[in-house]
């Protein structure tokens, strides 16, 4: 294969519209989600192992650090979620055209702003 | 026709088949889990009955599964974009290697960290 064939599509000349970025944050969400399955193991370790060991994670969850490392890897869960469920439902054929990705892009933005604030509010303060 | 030797099911229908399957159980865990913590006021001897019954355990190991499976496929695309020969030069095809290896160590570890923390209980 030719290793310098000319490439017309230069994405850092290009500006891009929301649903690029809806689907760029959903990929690093995705990465990051990757780190976190080791974090939600943990935690399920710790939380089935002992009544000591659970006693020992609710007292951890309660440390500020923990709670943003918590809330973070809870935020690209929910992120990842909302922004998949737009896939599967672009699978069921609606909202395939131009308009409607866009329409469902910032539906799905808001929808995970929500989920996100949600989780703000369980892990903080509830 | 090219096959390609890293993705999870060497098939584009395939992966993107058991992309969705596996998203779709993975969201089911997650609404069960869910509503469980907004149901119950979660304490230990409940949660550990919970996790020690079998089906609770199914359900957890079809879900890490389905965490290993899907990552796979989407770690495929994602390194597949942008670990290229022509965003990185000839060294790319080496590196995405050694990262899409690494990535499914990593997933198999976690499978059996899952089967060792549900099965040990």
């Amino acid at each position: 294969m030719k290793q310098n064939r000319p490439v017309n599509l230069d994405i850092g000349t290009i500006k891009l519209p929301i649903t690029s970025y809806v689907s760029i944050l959903h990929r690093v969400s995705g990465v990051i989600l990757f780190a976190a399955v080791a974090l939600f193991l943990l935690a399920l370790d710790s939380s089935l192992a002992s009544a000591e060991s659970f006693a020992a994670l609710k007292t951890t969850l309660g440390n500020p650090v923990w709670q943003f490392v918590i809330w973070a890897s809870l935020s690209a869960l929910g992120y990842h979620l909302v922004l998949g469920v737009r896939h599967l439902v672009m699978d069921l054929g609606v909202g395939e055209t131009l308009e409607g990705g866009l329409l469902s892009a910032k539906i799905a933005a808001v929808i995970a702003v929500i989920v996100i604030a949600a989780i703000a509010g369980w892990v903080f303060v509830w | 026709m090219v096959t390609s030797v890293t993705s999870f099911g060497r098939s584009g229908l395939s992966d993107w088949l058991l992309q969705r399957i596996t998203a779709v159980i993975m969201t089911a865990y997650l609404i069960f889990v869910v509503v469980y913590f907004a149901a119950n006021d979660v304490n230990y001897s409940a949660w550990l009955a919970l996790n020690e019954s079998l089906p609770m355990k199914m359900f957890s190991l079809l879900t890490i599964l389905s965490i290993a499976i899907h990552s796979w496929i989407g770690m495929w695309g994602v390194l597949t974009d942008y670990v290229t020969v022509r965003l990185m030069g000839a060294k790319a095809t080496a590196l995405r290697m050694v990262f899409q290896l690494g990535m499914i160590a990593v997933s198999l570890l976690y499978v059996v960290w899952a089967i060792d923390i549900l099965w040990g209980i």
